[in-house]
C-alpha cells in the first residue's frame, strides 16, 4: 500500500500522488467508508422507492392487465357463443324456411292436380254427353234415312211393278220390301 | 529487482485469463452441443449456463486481479 | 511504479487505475465519511436513472405500456420470475431486496460506461457490502427458517458416511468463500473491462497504432455493455441460489 507522504502535492489523500493513483484505488482502505456509507444511503433510497412506490405500482398495473385480458377474453368468448347461436337460428330458420317452401310446393301441387283432375272428368262428362248426343242425332238420321229409303224402294218398286205390268197392291209391296229391308 | 519480480509473477497470473477462457468455452461449447441436441430443453437451462460462465470466469478474474495486485499493489 | 517508470519515457502514459481514484466534489480536503465525493455524484446518478424508470416511467399506470413503462415492467418480469424459479415461491417476500440489488448493480455497470465517468460498482468497497449484506441476509434467513437444521447445508447426505466429514470442510469452506467470489467477481469484471480500454486508449497516442487502438476500444466497448448486464443478472441470479439454499437446505 502507498506509504509515500504526500507533502508539497494537493492530494486528497495518500492513495493518490500527482493526481495520479497510487496502487490500486480499489485497495486503498482511506476511501472506503465514504464508499459505503454513500452505497447504504443509495441501496436504502432505491429500496424505499422500489418497494413503497414502482414495485407495488408495476404488480398492480399487471394484475389489472390480466384482469383486462381475461375479462377480454371472456367476453371474446360471450361473442363467440353468440355467433355460433345466431349461425344456429339461421340455419334453423333456413331449414324452415326451406321446409315451408316444400309444404307450398306440394300444397300448390296437390291443388292445380285436383284442379286438373277436376276439369278432366268435366271435360271427359262433357266429351261423353256431346258422343251421346252426336250418336243419337246419327241414330236419327239413320232411321230417317232408312224411311227416306223405304219409301224410295216402296216408290221404286211400285214404278217398276207398273212398268212390267203387273199391278200391285201397296199392301204386298210394303211387305215384300219390309222383309227385304229386314234381311 | 523486486519489482521486475512481480512483473513478471503478473504476467504468470495472466496465463490464468486463458485458462479461464478455456473453461468458458467449455461450459458453453457444451451448452450448445446439448442444446442442438434436445432445443426444447435448452431454454429453461440458460440460467445454468450463465452461473456455470460466472463461476468459471470468476476464476479467471481472480487471477487478473493477481496479476493488478503484483502490478500495482506490491 | 510502472505508471512513473513509463511516464519518464515520455509520450507513452498509462494511467489505467487512475479513472478509479475518489475525489470530493468541491474542493481538495481529505475524503472523510460525508464527504460528497464522485461516488455521492454517481450513486445519486444511479438512484436517478431507476426513479426515472421504475417510478416516473409508470406514473400513468397504463394498460397498454409505452416505452419506459414497458421496459420496467420488462425488468419487473424478469427478476420476479428469477426469484421464483430460482429460489422458490416462498422466496417472494425478498423479492423487492433483490430487484434493489439488480436495479443498483445494472444501472451502476452501465452509468459506468459513459465516458469520464466514475464507476461505482468496481470499488471492491462496494461490492463487498453488496456481497456481505447477501451473505448475512442469507445466513439469517436461513438459521431462522431453519434453525440447527442449516447447518444440514453443510452435511451432505447423499454421499458415503466416511466422505462426509471432508465434504463438510469443502461445503464450509466454500460457503464462506461465497462473498469473496460474489464481490470480487463484478468488481473484478468491471475493473478490468475499464483498465483494459484505458490501456488501449494509452496505445492510442502512437499515430500508427492508433486505428487499431480505437477499434479495440470500440470492439471492447460492445463486449463491456454485454459484461455489464451479465454480471448484474449473475450476481442476482446468485443471489437467488444461495436464497434458495437458505429456504431448502436439504441437498
Amino acid at each position: 500500500m502507498a506509504t509515500e507522504t504526500t507533502a508539497g502535492t494537493a492530494s486528497t489523500s495518500t492513495c493518490v500522488v500527482d493526481g495520479s493513483a497510487v496502487g490500486m484505488p480499489q485497495l486503498c482502505f482511506d476511501w472506503w467508508p465514504n464508499q459505503i456509507f454513500w452505497l447504504i444511503v443509495t441501496l436504502v433510497v432505491i429500496f424505499f422507492f422500489l418497494s413503497r412506490i414502482a414495485l407495488p405500482r408495476i404488480a398492480a398495473v399487471l394484475a389489472e392487465r390480466q384482469g383486462t385480458i381475461t375479462n377480454d377474453l371472456a367476453a371474446a368468448e360471450d361473442l363467440k357463443a353468440k355467433a355460433v347461436e345466431a349461425e344456429e337460428a339461421y340455419n334453423k330458420a333456413l331449414a324452415d324456411a326451406r321446409a315451408q317452401a316444400q309444404d307450398i310446393i306440394n300444397q300448390t301441387k296437390a291443388e292445380i292436380k285436383a284442379e286438373l283432375d277436376d276439369a278432366t272428368a268435366k271435360a271427359d262428362a262433357e266429351i261423353a254427353a256431346k258422343a251421346a248426343e252426336g250418336e243419337k242425332k246419327i241414330a236419327e238420321i239413320r232411321a230417317n234415312a232408312m224411311e227416306s229409303v223405304k219409301d224410295v224402294a216402296k216408290d221404286t218398286a211400285k214404278e217398276l211393278v207398273s212398268v212390267m205390268g203387273g199391278k200391285a197392291d201397296a199392301k204386298s209391296i210394303t211387305a215384300a220390301i219390309n222383309a227385304r229391308m229386314k234381311g | 529487482m523486486e519489482g521486475e519480480l512481480a512483473h513478471i509473477g503478473a504476467g504468470l497470473a495472466a496465463i490464468g485469463s486463458g485458462a479461464a477462457a478455456i473453461g468458458v468455452g467449455t461450459v458453453a461449447g457444451n451448452f450448445l452441443s446439448g442444446a442442438l441436441r434436445n432445443p426444447s430443453a435448452a431454454a429453461g437451462q440458460t440460467a445454468t449456463l450463465f452461473i456455470g460462465i460466472a463461476f468459471a470466469e470468476a476464476l479467471g478474474i481472480f487471477s487478473f486481479l493477481v496479476a493488478l495486485l503484483l502490478m500495482f499493489a506490491v | 511504479m510502472a505508471t512513473e517508470a513509463q511516464g519518464e519515457e515520455g509520450g507513452l502514459v498509462f494511467h489505467p487505475m487512475d479513472q478509479f481514484i475518489v475525489k470530493p466534489l468541491f474542493g481538495d480536503g481529505p475524503v472523510g465519511l460525508f464527504t460528497i465525493t464522485n461516488v455521492t455524484l454517481w450513486m445519486a446518478l444511479t438512484v436517478i436513472a431507476v426513479v426515472l424508470l421504475m417510478v416516473l416511467g409508470t406514473s400513468k399506470r397504463s394498460t397498454i405500456p409505452g416505452r419506459m413503462q414497458s421496459v420496467g415492467e420488462l425488468a419487473y418480469g424478469f427478476i420476479y420470475k428469477m426469484v421464483e424459479d430460482v429460489a422458490g415461491k416462498d422466496a417472494v417476500g425478498f423479492f423487492p431486496y433483490i430487484m434493489t440489488l439488480f436495479m443498483f448493480i445494472v444501472f451502476a455497470n452501465f452509468l459506468g460506461l459513459i465516458p469520464m465517468s466514475f464507476t461505482t460498482t468496481s470499488h471492491f468497497a462496494v461490492t463487498v457490502v453488496l456481497a456481505l449484506l447477501v451473505f448475512l441476509t442469507v445466513t439469517i434467513v436461513g438459521f431462522v427458517k431453519n434453525g440447527a437444521g442449516f447447518l444440514g447445508l453443510f452435511w451432505v447426505s447423499s454421499a458415503p458416511l466416511a466422505l462426509r466429514p471432508i465434504l463438510a470442510v469443502i461445503e464450509i469452506i466454500s460457503y464462506f468463500v461465497r462473498p469473496v467470489s460474489h464481490s470480487i467477481r463484478l468488481a473484478g469484471n468491471l475493473m478490468a473491462g475499464h483498465a483494459v480500454i484505458k490501456v488501449f486508449a494509452g496505445f492510442a497516442a502512437i499515430a500508427v497504432v492508433s486505428p487499431v487502438s480505437v477499434l479495440a476500444i470500440t470492439a471492447m466497448y460492445g463486449l463491456e455493455v454485454l459484461v455489464s448486464f451479465i454480471q448484474a443478472y449473475v450476481f442476482t441470479i446468485l443471489t437467488c441460489v444461495y436464497l434458495k439454499d437458505a429456504l431448502h437446505p436439504s441437498h
